[in-house]
């Protein structure tokens, strides 16, 4: 374990157990001993893959910011997690914030960066006491401020309060949001990496990423990768269990462990009378997988390579009796309420998508209906951003793997899973 | 009017902010938290506080889910609809609570106690279904004790002070 290693339980740890337990002695020793571009090489070689959907590699971000343009550079901590289905930087954060700050200062460290923002959701306020207390304690420990550790570098972070949307999550977005604008999204390029928050070089990474880099200055590269449990992945990942398993719950485990093992090792297997049917690997926009894939590692590429994307690692497992047409639906109708509303393909699209999926569930739907949903899948891919591509993640895999279904809503014009 | 004191508060928030509407959200929640909504004087302030016109802060109030353009009552019930609650509770809990008060979900009850509204997921999936009241989260509801939170929270209201 390495993200929970200084957890307690039922209660927050105290910055003295979290240095008792070896924390701040990574920045201590990156400072003292280390370049920012060593930081960064370890990082880069150590294979840490970005834990906030999208599996970019953390190191090589930090490398595409330029290092010779005049004025600041920025760092946004991304902690506005909306994703359905995904709890893990809450919890993380509500029992150790100290990671999480470590983490960033070392990133900062690395990229040059003097202030870093973490921008937080509503809903979030117990983490975001412990974040601001944990602030303060570094600050007057003399690890976050001017001259951290005697060392020269400075370096604040502050706290960014946001009041719930979830396109604020899409980078870009969050930049807009962070300055006081709307947060639509922000075309692409420019990559914030060279022009992002009020035009500085910026780089956005997830609470989970950030909050693995201690260690991994700390014990090295080559000790993190071991820690997964196949050989083409890097260390652990916070898995969020929820759905209709016995315990649901947010586990740290190796990545590549296999999803069945997932659910019967960490959660109790499936609640009573249930069977498992499908899930949502990694939050409400990964196509589903079936129960042919339960021996499938859980790693980006695996999960990839089985045509879903192992996303946050928000695990949502439905049971026999799950009408998966009404996922879909449902998952559908929080893209289409949540689409920002800045490009038609997002706009239109969406809730046109939902009445579509209303017409299967109420009987109506058609053979033709069946192919322009297909259709759809294909056109949203033109949208602005990530989150109608996204959004048409499930659909894909109800098409994919549960189309029999479907068709079964049109010949019997109704819902099969409906009481009568 | 917002007090002289919060006023002063707010104003020191936007001069520490990098530029003033940085601190745009801050300063809506700060007046929302006064006024119980984002009143059209409260827009008017922000936009003054902020250095804005009424018309960019409008553009950011109507962005959030829980900035509130319209009256809302003194807690709001934020239900959340996606998909970890929505598989342990399906849709009936909000239906459930909506009968319970009395109104449709999007209205205040006649009290002025509560606004009942869906929401998205409120990061608390492993503990499904969620619901917040005010800023507080309530876990693995069911209909019944769902109920008694609620009523629970009117008792708070209307025995204390906002
Ligand atoms: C619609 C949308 C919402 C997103 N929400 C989040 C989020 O809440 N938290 C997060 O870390 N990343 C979110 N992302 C991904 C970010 O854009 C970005 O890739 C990520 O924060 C980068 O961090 P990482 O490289 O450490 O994973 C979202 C992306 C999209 C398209
Ligand atoms: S795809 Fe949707 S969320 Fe993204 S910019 Fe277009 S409308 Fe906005
Ligand atoms: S889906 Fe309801 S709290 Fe996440």
């Amino acid at each position: 374990m390495l993200l929970f290693r200084h957890n307690r339980h039922g209660r927050v740890t105290t910055f003295s157990e979290y240095r008792q337990g070896g924390g701040f002695v990574a920045l201590t020793k990156a400072l003292q001993e280390m370049t920012p571009l060593q930081v960064q090489q370890t990082v880069i070689d150590s294979g840490l893959r970005g834990r906030g959907g999208a599996g970019f590699p953390t190191g090589k971000k930090w490398s595409f910011v330029p290092r010779d343009l005049p004025g600041p550079r920025w760092l946004i901590c991304n902690c506005d997690e909306m994703e359905p289905g995904t709890c893990k930087d809450r919890i993380l954060l509500e029992a150790n914030p100290y990671s999480l700050i470590e983490g960033i200062v070392l990133a900062c460290y690395a990229i040059g960066v003097r202030h870093a923002f973490i921008f937080i959701r509503r809903g979030y306020e117990q983490a975001a006491a412990n974040l601001q207390l944990a602030l303060a304690e570094a600050k007057a420990a003399g690890l976050l401020g001017t001259n951290i550790n005697g060392s020269g570098f400075d370096c604040d972070i502050e706290l960014h309060l946001s009041a719930g949307r979830y396109i604020c999550g899409e980078e870009t977005a969050l930049m807009n949001a962070l300055e006081g604008r709307r947060a639509n999204p922000r075309v692409k390029p420019p990559f914030p990496a060279v022009k992002g928050l009020w035009g500085g070089p910026t780089v956005v990474n997830n609470v989970e990423s950030l909050a693995n880099i201690p260690d991994i200055i700390m014990h090295g590269a080559a000790w993190f990768r071991a820690l997964a449990r196949i050989a083409t992945a890097a260390g652990t990942k916070l898995f969020c269990v929820s759905g209709h398993v016995r315990q649901p719950a947010c586990v740290e485990l190796p990545l590549g462990v296999e999803l069945g093992e997932l659910i019967d090792g960490s959660c109790g297997g499936m609640r009573p009378g249930s069977r498992f049917k499908a899930c949502l690997p990694g939050g409400a926009s990964t196509p589903f997988l079936t129960a042919e894939h339960l021996n499938l590692p859980l790693d980006f590429d695996t999960v990839a390579a089985a045509g879903s994307r192992l996303g946050t690692g928000g695990v949502v497992v439905f049971d026999q009796d799950t009408c998966m047409v009404a996922a879909t639906l449902n998952l559908i109708r929080f893209y289409a309420r949540e689409s920002c509303g800045w490009c038609t393909p997002c706009r239109e699209g969406l809730p046109f998508v939902v009445r579509l999926l209303e017409k299967f569930e109420a009987g109506e739907g058609s053979e033709e209906h069946i192919a322009i949903l297909r259709e759809h899948v294909k056109y949203l891919n033109y949208a602005f951003c990530a989150l109608a591509p996204g959004a048409m993640g499930p659909v894909e895999g109800l098409l994919r793997h549960f189309e029999d279904e479907l068709r079964e809503h049109v010949i019997s014009r109704k819902c099969p899973f409906q009481k009568p | 009017m917002i007090p002289e004191t919060l006023k002063n508060e707010l104003l020191t928030r936007v001069a520490h902010a990098v530029t003033p509407r940085e601190a745009a959200v801050d300063v809506m929640n700060a007046l929302q938290a006064h006024y119980g909504w984002l009143t059209d004087a409260a827009v008017v302030e922000a936009a003054g506080l902020l250095g804005l016109s009424t018309l960019q802060v409008e553009e950011l109030a109507t962005f959030y889910e829980m900035i509130y353009r319209r009256p809302v009552g003194k807690k709001v019930i934020h239900v959340c609809d996606s998909i970890s609650c929505w598989a342990l509770a399906g849709e009936s809990l909000l239906e459930r609570i909506a009968g319970h008060l009395g109104i449709k979900v999007g209205e205040t009850t006649a009290d002025g106690c509560f606004t009942l509204l869906p929401c998205c997921c409120l990061g608390n999936c492993t503990e499904a279904p969620t619901m917040m009241i005010g800023t507080a989260i309530h876990n693995r509801l069911t209909p019944q004790t769902a109920l008694v939170c609620i009523e629970g929270e009117r008792k708070s209201i209307e025995g204390g002070p906002r």
